[in-house]
């Protein structure tokens, strides 16, 4: 489903890291992106999703070139149609769950998504709730399924579960997994836990001095 | 007689009104190319709009009143093109106003936009919105205390005007002559009563308006944002 090549030089706290990374994610699986922090894996994350612009490299998606600087092609983010949940969550703080939700649909989509996507994340009670007064589980739960409401081609989770408390891990480990059953969508997930990885990805790719091995 | 007492004082809170809406129409969007934007000349146009801060009221006025005169190009180029003879009139003192008070808008949105989180407008970028969309539906509304604080610091200091606009407006009754200048007039001339009257009517109008703003950021200021 993605296809990439993604060379950049990343300034680290002792020294500089030459990242040069070849990725293929097969559609429908969950692959896990596993390294120590500051090896570069949100960087990663970030240059699929249009965040970051990558020294050299070339990104495909979907059969659709994303990123080749020889062509001077660089898809902008809000075209690439790529999910992304972010560690802290990133709801926005003015408007309700619902409206969350309802910002992220795409203009051709039907409203009724919002509801069912609602409903699908056990979220309907809190529909009219703000950020602030949720739980971290909870806005996690709200975080996902925003970024599952446009219907993305890939989703990237930047270690999402990593700032959630044990029980409110495990089930949202839960709730990925059922959610990733009944949509089969492409998933690359950054994580630290040896345990979830094994529950959730089907593929690990590790990061090391700037080079992935499987 | 009361028509008289009242017409500097609806003249100072029109101007007020329409100053702060073009003010709020303009300087958000300046604010957030100033405060997230790459180009290099932002220095130089954040000091340009800082100027009315230092600068004594009366020599802004002296600029302006040259730049929008009849004798100057500009002058003559917007009374040929609009038909409009900005000095000593009440577009005059809109034009002047908005350049004095810009600051008041501007740099509370600008402090509040460079301290919202980057994130933020990436989640929205993400989501495929565009950067106006960003700015209007996830920005703006999550700086809702600086852009109240923007339009009651604009309103205020525009009601409180008084070199800037003698030097572009005179002191034309019914056109010009706002209440900082009708105190002005009534003092030279010996009327303290009425001088206190005006003086007394700005004083109630702003203190109350500033109080409650600063009780509304002190609540936004308890809720937690995220």
């Amino acid at each position: 489903m993605l296809q990439a090549r993604l060379k950049k030089r990343l300034h680290g706290s002792e020294d500089d890291i030459h990242l040069d990374v070849a990725l293929d994610l097969e559609a429908g699986r969950i692959t896990t992106l596993l390294g120590r922090s500051g090896s570069g894996k949100t960087t990663i994350l970030r240059m699929l999703a249009g965040l970051t612009r990558p020294d050299a490299g070339r990104i495909t998606g979907g059969g659709t070139v994303w990123f080749d600087p020889q062509d001077g092609i660089d898809v902008a983010p809000q075209s690439r149609r790529v999910g992304l949940v972010f560690q802290d969550f990133n709801l926005f703080p003015n408007m309700t769950v619902a409206g969350n939700l309802r910002y992220a649909l795409r203009p051709d989509q039907d409203p009724r998504t919002v509801e069912e996507m609602l409903e699908a994340t056990k979220l309907s009670r809190l529909a009219h709730r703000h950020p602030a007064a949720l739980s971290g589980g909870q806005k996690q739960r709200v975080a996902l399924a925003r970024a599952l409401v446009p219907e993305p081609r890939l989703l990237l989770l930047d270690e999402p579960l990593s700032a959630l408390d044990e029980e409110a891990r495990i089930e949202l480990q839960e709730e990925l997994l059922r959610l990733h059953e009944r949509r089969g969508f492409t998933a690359l997930l950054v994580s630290h836990d040896r345990a979830e990885i094994s529950k959730l990805s089907t593929a690990v790719l590790t990061l090391r001095d700037g080079r992935l091995s499987p | 007689m009361q028509t008289c007492f009242w017409q500097p004082l609806l003249l100072s809170f029109k101007l007020a009104a329409v100053t702060t809406a073009l003010l709020l129409a303009l300087g958000a969007p300046l604010a957030y190319w100033l405060a997230l934007g790459k180009s290099r000349l932002r220095p130089l146009a954040h000091a340009v709009v800082s100027l009315p801060l230092v600068l004594p009221p009366t020599v802004l006025g002296f600029y302006l009143l040259v730049a929008m005169g009849p004798a100057s190009p500009l002058g003559r180029w917007i009374e040929t093109v609009f038909g409009l003879r900005l000095v000593f009139s009440f577009g005059g003192l809109v034009v002047g106003s908005v350049v004095y008070s810009l600051p008041f808008m501007v740099q509370p949105i600008e402090t509040a936009l460079a301290s919202l989180p980057v994130s933020l407008a990436e989640a929205s970028c993400i989501l495929g919105k565009s950067r106006w969309q960003t700015f209007w539906r996830v920005q703006l509304p999550n700086i809702r205390p600086a852009v109240l604080a923007g339009i009651v610091l604009s309103f205020a200091h525009t009601v409180g005007e008084f070199g800037l606009v003698l030097m572009i407006g005179g002191a034309i009754p019914g056109r010009t002559r706002v209440a900082s200048i009708a105190v002005f007039n009534e003092v030279e001339a010996m009327h303290y009563g009425a001088a206190g009257r005006y003086a007394l009517v700005l004083l109630a109008v702003t203190f109350p308006v500033l109080a409650a703003l600063e009780y509304y950021r002190r609540r936004c200021a308890q809720a937690p944002v995220l």
